[in-house]
């Protein structure tokens, strides 16, 4: 495990305004995606999709495309049978659909043809005579009919997955209160949208019997698994190399139809073959947001501590499980880590729909809780006339003690970005003293910084990476961590440079390939700068403990004085006395021969040993505040987000220009989702499968952001570096939120607060009835009896931990 | 990538060639200019044309002429940016370059013209979608695609008997209002209509023109001290098409008493909707607080949008009052 | 119905046969091996595949390749000379205003044909002409600072040519 630098003030590289390293190819369009390749003798794939959201497929008639010129293959689910799915328990997809669909736009056939306009038209010949389903496209409506179910697993009906824990005793928590409220909040489905549409391109050599996918992915590794078993091959026949990609938000993290179906038809024709997605197809391919009913109940005593809280979670999971198991239970894991919390019980379900997939966008299964919980402690304050900063204030976790729920919290700045983002706003003097209409608002935030488990079992390291030097002076890392645009070869390339003395942009990066570089699991859950980071920091001391023994035998230095800096390696105390960093590579590879040096990185041991406790375990947590400022016209009910403050728990910043944009990207996203983005559907169908139905916000939506970093130390993390990538993203939505309602002094229970919306709200209030506008029940269902877990010992000394 | 269909492209450098070609090969035969509203309505396979007939290169439809002392003539197919641009426009009818500006985003200002944004198609959101989603719809009356098209209902009312799509153009409300007319150009002859007169209250047959006519200019009167504002009402503040657009032209008195007004909607119908009633309550008047309110209650009266462009009805139709009064006070002022 | 056209892109001139339905952006990326210029939706929705045509930024996809024969078209390739970056390419990369990249080529035509007509633009003025171009990374807002410090840059570039 990575520990700090021992002198910090010595610092060159982390913590300093650089370019990124992938930014120069990128301004000069050079950087290459996937679209952007061809092969010679290249095909043109595209998948027929399914016109109805739930039905028995009787026929799947290919002979009209085949008969197309141009044409040279065309697959069914027939050639495609095998189940797989991203989580072990979740095997339940087929890359074309075998005997049933399940929501419009679901793959039905693949074609390949000689060029896109042959292959767009075959794709449109594929017939298919459907057995008509009913088709439920909400929960409500999942639930209510349980037959005939969407699958046939899951635990009864159209139910995919259900958790019910208890940490401690939550009535006797509630008994203890002085206080008790309750709320619902529908938090509404919302989609990543990438700039770059997913592309995938395939070829199978038959000599060497070896597929290589070129692919828009964020999670190599589990696709390469994923194909091996689709396409029934052996893992070591499958090659996945991902160039640059345009933006994944967890939306290229799953196994995707048009990869799987690439490669099944390079297969059959012998030919690379290319599939890149339509927009409308980025929408069928989602794996988004899920959308989410919430009911939350907290007891606090007259003071303002909690005693007790019991979330209940409603989850709309379309129609495959993707990574629906961990989505659930995310939904659970949070609220602890960011508030002390003595007695905690979370309930959730996750029910299947007819509607493309949902899965993990940023910040994976937290925004929805997250933004109920945070308006629910808004409406909580104000019922104890507490300010809203102050019930924060008075329940705040700190820096290394355990959750009720078994998470453990190493540092914890979270105090630090209260205040800050109070002061910096102004929050004291401003808050309810606004004129009507302008309001600001405030949330806090936990996030972690890596998945503490992998998605299969294993004990294997989650990151490795190789690191080599030679005589040359050239270092090249080689790693399968990603980058999306997240920046995580220029986080890699500075935690390398600063052991070794050089320059980020001195560093070789192989990345990416799962042949040539060691594994890594993937850009989610915020784990790339954390567990890579410490891979490669443990890759470069040892490559740098060689090079330094080299120039200590050369130069007669003791080993202890020499330091790797601008390039060189020197005498600290006789700067002068050195040698370049190339210079002392050829002494090192003369003395060690070839140099190359590894590094591996496993995450903690997990705490908790109940049922679902290894969703929300992480090394190490983030935490984040957040104060909004809007404007909102009272006759339009339109809402300008005006300004946001957010401060970050960061750990320390690698690269405070990459952060940043991290956060401003975070702020972008909230902006989206609190405002304007739904992916929504009318009848079956989905209501504007495009960019100009779908609402991202545009550069007129977007508001100032002032971004302020709370450094704190953390052993876990390499030079301190937390994540930054989705943490800034969850405490933004509802801070907009109790914005709003400061404003206007209504209550929208719901995201997207649109303009009707409030304008309703507004109406109630004229009509002299509650200012509110949101769900008001939730439908019937009973959760199974709690898994009682006991809290850890420190929880039962005293009543709260000091 | 979503791939345009094969058709035969005809560019004419004449209008009389033009027209002359839409009238030789009839119904399949489409004019197009821009392309910004063809193009991807053709690649969604909404419209599949087997002939289409450039504007792009005919002299004739390019340029202003006159003055707003005189009246300013505007060639159909200067583009959005021209037009917005342009001082006279922006100094003698400061509404249309207002609706010109916000219409869509600068990059397709560059693109589109003005006669494409007169005869933009009508839009709902059962129409503007790929042939893939409305398939799985079930079709409807404007593009029936494999159903029986004497069968196929229209989705947003379907025992309507006729189709509800919605007329977006935010340069047409404007321009109706300042009172434009419009130079129809055909294979046999010409007319001058005003613009008011080319739509037709239905989503399918939306504009009153021959085939082979073509929108040549644009006749804007004199000035002549009206005063012209255009508000949009859209998610966000590009891209998207008017979910409502207000577009009011006035002349007041040298007391502030109102001498003429014109107040027309886009958005909310298949056709431009001049709203006389609402501007008649206003002429004679003063605008103050007392009339705005009988205004806006004859506005809301007046206003019955559907159900198929963004925003809820309920909020459209609540919320066109309260830019009218906007409008007519920003005028006033 | 191919046809052939001349097409002057980055100032070469290119002879080709094209089917009259293939936009602008198909034969650049596809005929011409100019990869730098994206697509994100192909229906004039997303702004990525800007170019600039005689210098004002417009869609590639909803542009003939055809009737862009006669004009002068830019792309991300050709924005400076080789082995040079443009003012407008290094802010964006030394501010950070990328991240995935794929908005990159566009936001940058797009922000030079404004910096050609208005050097040196408002913040207003700035956010009206990239309000047609997505970008789903960084928020906008480093994109609006390294057009702003490309204007300051290029302004005392050109001031100080005047001074010689």
């Amino acid at each position: 495990m990575a520990v700090v630098k021992e002198r910090e003030e010595v610092l060159e590289v982390v913590g300093q305004r650089l370019p990124r390293v992938d930014g120069w190819a990128k301004v000069m369009g050079r950087a290459q995606y996937v679209d952007d390749l061809s092969l010679p003798g290249m095909l043109f794939g595209k998948l027929a999709r399914s016109t109805q959201a739930h039905a028995r497929i009787r026929e799947v008639r290919v002979q009209r495309a085949l008969e197309l010129p141009g044409v040279v293959a065309v697959i069914t689910g027939k050639d495609l049978p095998i189940r797989y799915g991203v989580f072990p328990v979740g095997q339940d997809e087929t890359a074309l659909a075998v005997d049933k669909v399940r929501y419009v736009g679901e793959p039905v056939a693949a074609v390949a043809a000689v060029d896109p306009y042959t292959a767009e038209e075959a794709a449109r010949l594929i017939e298919v005579d459907y057995e008509p389903l009913p088709a439920r496209m909400s929960l409500e409506e999942a639930l209510a009919h349980p037959e005939p179910r969407i699958h046939d697993y899951g635990p009864f009906g159209n139910v995919h997955r259900q958790a019910s824990l208890e940490f401690g005793d939550v009535e006797r928590g509630f008994a203890e209160a002085d206080y008790v409220r309750e709320d619902l909040f529908y938090y509404e489905g919302s989609t990543h949208a990438p700039m770059e549409p997913h592309s995938a391109l395939a070829w199978w050599d038959p000599g060497a019997k070896k597929l290589t996918l070129w692919t828009s992915h964020q999670g190599p590794h589990y696709l390469h698994k994923g194909l091996a078993k689709a396409l029934q091959l052996e893992e070591h026949q499958v090659r996945v190399i991902v160039p640059a990609v345009g933006g994944g938000f967890g939306g290229k993290l799953d196994i995707f139809h048009h990869e799987v179906c690439a490669a099944k038809l390079s297969m059959l024709t012998g030919r690379p073959v290319k599939i890149t997605l339509t927009r409308e197809e980025v929408f069928y391919a989602h794996r988004g947001r899920h959308p989410e009913l919430l009911r939350i109940r907290t007891g606090v005593t007259q003071d303002g501590r909690i005693t007790a809280m019991h979330v209940e979670a409603y989850l709309d999971g379309g129609a495959y499980c993707s990574f629906g198991p961990a989505t659930l239970l995310y939904a659970g894991t949070q609220q602890p880590v960011s508030y002390r919390i003595p007695h905690y019980r979370f309930q959730g379900v996750r029910v299947f729909t007819n509607k493309p997939p949902c899965g993990p966008k940023r910040g994976h299964g937290t925004p929805q809780v997250r933004c109920a919980l945070e308006v629910h402690l808004d409406k909580l304050a104000e019922d104890l006339g507490l300010d809203p900063v102050e019930l924060r204030l008075r329940n705040l976790t700190g820096p290394n003690e355990i959750t009720v729920n078994w998470l453990e919290i190493t540092s914890n700045g979270l105090r630090e970005c209260i205040e800050k983002v109070v002061e910096a706003s102004g929050w004291s003097r401003r808050r309810g003293r606004l004129p009507y209409g302008r309001g600001i608002g405030f949330a806090a935030s936990a996030y972690l910084t890596g998945a503490g488990g992998s998605i299969y079992f294993s004990d294997m390291p989650h990151s490795e990476v190789h690191l080599r030097v030679d005589r040359t002076g050239v270092v090249t890392v080689y790693t399968l961590a990603t980058e999306i645009g997240q920046g995580s070869a220029t986080a890699i390339a500075t935690i390398v440079a600063e052991v070794l003395g050089l320059k980020p942009q001195d560093i070789s990066l192989v990345t990416s390939d799962t042949d040539l570089t060691p594994i890594d699991l993937g850009s989610y859950s915020s784990r790339v700068t954390l567990m890579v980071g410490n891979a490669a920091y443990d890759a470069a001391c040892r490559v740098r403990d060689l090079l330094l023994e080299a120039v200590a035998e050369r130069l007669q230095i003791p080993r202890h004085r020499l330091i790797c800096r601008n390039r060189r390696i020197y005498d600290e105390e006789n700067p002068e006395v050195g040698a370049s960093f190339a210079q002392a590579a050829s002494w090192a590879e003369a003395k060690f021969g070839c140099l190359a040096t590894s590094g591996s990185y496993r995450p903690p041991e997990k705490l908790g040993t109940y049922k679902g406790s290894g969703v929300g375990p992480s090394p190490t947590y983030t935490f984040s505040a957040c104060v909004a400022e809007v404007r909102c016209d009272p006759e339009t009910g339109e809402v300008k987000v005006e300004r946001v403050w957010v401060a970050h728990d960061i750990g320390r910043a690698l690269n405070p220009i990459l952060a940043e944009g991290q956060v401003e990207g975070s702020v972008h996203m909230a902006v989206g989702e609190a405002l304007l983005e739904e992916q929504a559907f009318r009848k079956h169908l989905h209501r504007g499968p495009s960019l100009l139905d779908y609402k991202i916000p545009t550069v007129h939506e977007m508001p100032e952001v002032i971004t302020l970093f709370v450094n704190t130390e953390d052993p876990r993390a390499p030079f301190s570096a937390k994540e930054v990538g989705q943490g800034p993203l969850l405490c933004v939505v509802p801070a907009i939120l109790n914005a709003i309602a400061d404003a206007l002094k209504i209550r929208v229970d719901e995201v997207p607060v649109t303009p009707e919306k409030i304008l309703k709200a507004l109406e109630e209030r004229r009509k002299g009835r509650p200012a509110r506008v949101g769900p008001t029940k939730v439908p019937s269902f009973s959760f199974p009896a709690p898994e009682r877990v006991a809290r850890p010992p420190q929880w039962e000394l005293e009543a709260k931990p000091a | 990538m979503l791939r345009l269909p094969g058709f035969q492209l005809h560019r004419p450098a004449t209008l009389q060639e033009a027209t002359q070609l839409l009238a030789d090969l009839g119904p399949e035969a489409v004019p197009v200019a821009g392309g910004t509203d063809l193009y991807p309505k053709m690649k969604r396979r909404q419209i599949l044309p087997k002939h289409l007939v450039s504007l792009r290169r005919i002299p004739e439809l390019h340029g202003f002429r006159g003055d707003p002392q005189a009246g300013l003539v505007i060639g159909a197919g200067c583009t959005l940016a021209e037009i917005a641009a342009h001082p006279m426009v922006r100094v003698g009818y400061p509404g249309l370059a207002q609706a010109v500006a916000v219409c869509s985003n600068p990059l397709l200002h560059q693109m589109g013209t003005l006669g494409g944004n007169l005869c933009l198609d009508t839009r709902c959101s059962y129409y503007d979608q790929t042939d893939l989603w409305r398939e799985a719809l079930g079709w409807c009356m404007k593009a029936p695609g494999k159903a029986d098209p004497a069968q196929v209902p229209c989705r947003v009312a379907p025992g309507g008997g006729r189709c509800w799509a919605v007329f977006s153009s935010d340069g047409a409300p404007i321009l109706i209002a300042l009172g434009a007319r419009v130079r129809l150009v055909g294979s046999t002859g010409e007319r001058i209509v005003p613009l008011e007169e080319l739509y037709r209250d239905d989503g399918i047959h939306y504009l009153n023109k021959a085939h082979d006519e073509l929108v040549a200019e644009v006749l804007l009167p004199p000035a002549n001290g009206v005063r012209s504002t255009y508000r949009k009402v859209r998610r966000r503040g590009s891209l998207d098409f008017a979910a409502l657009g207000v577009a009011v032209a006035l002349r007041l008195g040298a007391d502030g008493v109102v001498q003429r007004c014109r107040i027309v909607l886009g958005g909310v119908a298949s056709r431009p909707l001049v709203l006389e009633e609402a501007a008649g309550l206003l002429v004679g008047q003063r605008v103050e607080p007392q009339v705005l309110e009988r205004v806006a209650e004859a506005v809301y009266r007046a206003v019955h949008p559907m159900d198929n462009v963004d925003f809820t009805v309920y909020y459209r139709r609540r919320i066109a009052p309260v830019q009218v009064r906007r409008a007519l006070e920003a005028l006033a002022a | 119905m191919d046809q052939p056209v001349r097409l002057r892109v980055n100032g070469h001139e290119y002879r080709l046969l094209v089917p009259v339905h293939r936009t602008l952006l198909e034969v650049l990326r596809e005929d011409l091996g100019l990869v730098g210029t994206k697509h994100g939706c192909e229906l004039g929705e997303c702004g990525v595949c800007t170019v600039l045509v005689d210098g004002r930024p417009m869609l590639s996809c909803l542009l003939l390749a055809v009737d862009a024969e006669g004009h002068e078209v830019t792309t991300i390739e050709g924005l400076s000379p080789v082995g040079e970056l443009h003012p407008l390419q290094r802010a964006f990369a030394e501010i950070g205003a990328l991240q995935c990249g794929y908005c990159t080529p566009a936001m940058i035509l797009t922000a030079k044909a404004l910096l050609e007509e208005v050097p040196a633009p408002t913040e207003e003025q700035i956010r009206d002409a990239l309000s047609g171009v997505f970008c789903r990374c960084t928020g906008y807002l480093k994109i609006i600072e390294a057009v702003q410090a490309a204007s300051r840059q290029l302004s005392a570039g050109a001031a100080a040519s005047e001074l010689r």
